[in-house]
């Protein structure tokens, strides 16, 4: 009864705030320097869906993420994972906590952004939210009874560059990753390009005006670790990205992501679906 | 490592301070770049610029700024005079590069024809004290 009367209150409250849309570019993996406006909250979903080859069994993982515009250079997220897999289980894959923030207060020609992460999952997860080491399709084929009893609390450091050049964003994030299990570092990368389908905005306010949608592509995958960096035996992986957004309404994003090498998985498909509350910690009818 | 923590805690809490004082009351203008500040508005000959400009504004800056820009809450009035003087590449600056530590998020992930379009709608506007009753 308690639980009911808490999500319905939590609902209740999340919907007196107004929708609103954010220059959000439509990558999965890789983050640019746009943060959340400040005072709002982003609720989405991000899933992947994919197979390794036999024998292993086709996986579904969700991330559920809530993303926060703590200040204009500050945003806070949260995400919590659920994996699914065929004729195997359900399982809760943990939580991760972020914060990105930007140092430099203008624009540059190329903006850094400081990423700071940790996680606290379990071998189960497979929401492949990044790609480090030598991360490879065969973590993915082992019973998620067995992978899950794997604890795996991990920092998470990401130097992030984007720039925004005639309408087009180009991101490039440095990922380093430790395992505080005494692991040694782990690196990767993620690269992305993209590009509104019509830079104008229309006059007149419509759901299927291109200046709605955008597109590009990603590029990710590991560096090694500590002791033997580069791309041997690194999982790669390439695709192509979509985006749109309802005016005053969600935002859908898909991508087709196709391995690279055997290393990699064969590919895997992102749907991601999202909803911006705006200033929901804003009293209504402030001083003007 | 007590010490280190207050003397960390405290160049944060100075820088931050710093930026919120440097920026008040319209100081934004005095950083546009002077190449920026005379830039020539690529939509003002647009007759559909200010349509546009408007269901950008509604879009993105109206949550803050209020549907009709007259401000909300502790966000400025988009109608004020300060804006109504500044030139359209000034605020075309302001709109690209935002005001980090004053809660304005830059808004560079726009395409700049869109933020032009803005500029248009803003200009459009009535100044405050002169809207027609």
């Amino acid at each position: 009864m308690n639980l009911k009367l808490i999500c319905f209150g939590t609902l209740a409250w999340l919907s007196a705030g107004t929708p609103a849309s954010a220059q959000e570019v439509p990558y999965f993996v890789t983050y640019s320097h746009h943060m959340e406006e400040p005072g709002s909250l982003e609720i989405g979903t991000k899933m992947a869906i994919g197979k390794p080859r036999n024998p292993g069994h086709r996986f579904f993982a969700d991330s559920t993420e809530f993303e926060y515009g703590t200040t204009a250079w500050w945003t806070t997220e949260l995400y919590v994972d659920v994996t699914g897999t065929k004729d195997e289980s359900t399982v809760f894959g943990g939580f991760r906590l972020e914060n990105r923030i930007r140092p430099l207060m203008r624009e540059f020609w190329i903006n850094p952004v400081l990423y700071f992460e940790f996680e606290d999952i379990n071998g189960a997860d497979k929401s492949v939210l990044e790609v480090v080491g030598h991360d490879a399709a065969a973590d993915f084929v082992d019973d998620v009874q067995q992978t899950r009893q794997e604890k795996k609390r991990e920092v998470e450091f990401k130097l992030i560059f984007s720039s925004d050049v005639k309408g087009w964003n180009f991101s490039e994030n440095l990922i380093f990753e430790k395992n505080l299990n005494n692991s040694p570092w782990e690196f990767g990368y993620a690269l992305g390009a993209s590009r509104p389908l019509r830079l104008r905005a229309s006059a007149a306010a419509c759901t299927f005006c291109l200046d709605n949608m955008s597109t590009g592509a990603e590029l990710y995958g590991g560096l090694g670790d500590r002791y033997t960096s580069g791309l041997h035996n690194t999982s790669q992986y390439a695709g192509p990205v979509a985006q749109w957004q309802i005016p005053n309404g969600p935002r859908f994003s898909f991508e087709t992501g196709f391995g690279l090498n055997s290393y990699s998985l064969p590919h895997i498909v992102r749907i991601g679906v999202a909803y911006e509350f705006d200033q929901i910690f804003r009293r209504k009818g402030g001083l003007r | 490592m007590r010490r280190t923590v207050l003397c960390l805690a405290l160049i944060l809490g100075s820088t931050s301070t710093w930026l919120a004082a440097s920026d008040s009351n319209g100081a934004w203008q005095s950083k546009v770049p002077q190449k920026d500040r005379v830039r020539v508005n690529p939509q003002a000959l647009d007759p559909q610029a200010v349509e546009a400009g408007a269901v950008v504004f509604a879009r993105h800056c109206a949550s803050c700024h209020g549907s009709d820009a007259a401000g909300l809450g502790k966000h400025p009035s988009l109608r004020s005079a300060r804006i109504h003087q500044a030139s359209d590449g000034e605020i075309q600056w302001l709109l690209r590069n935002g005001s980090l530590a004053h809660g304005m998020p830059a808004w560079s992930g726009l395409p700049e024809i869109q933020r032009w379009q803005i500029v248009r709608y803003l200009h459009s506007l009535p100044q405050e004290g002169n809207r027609p009753r």
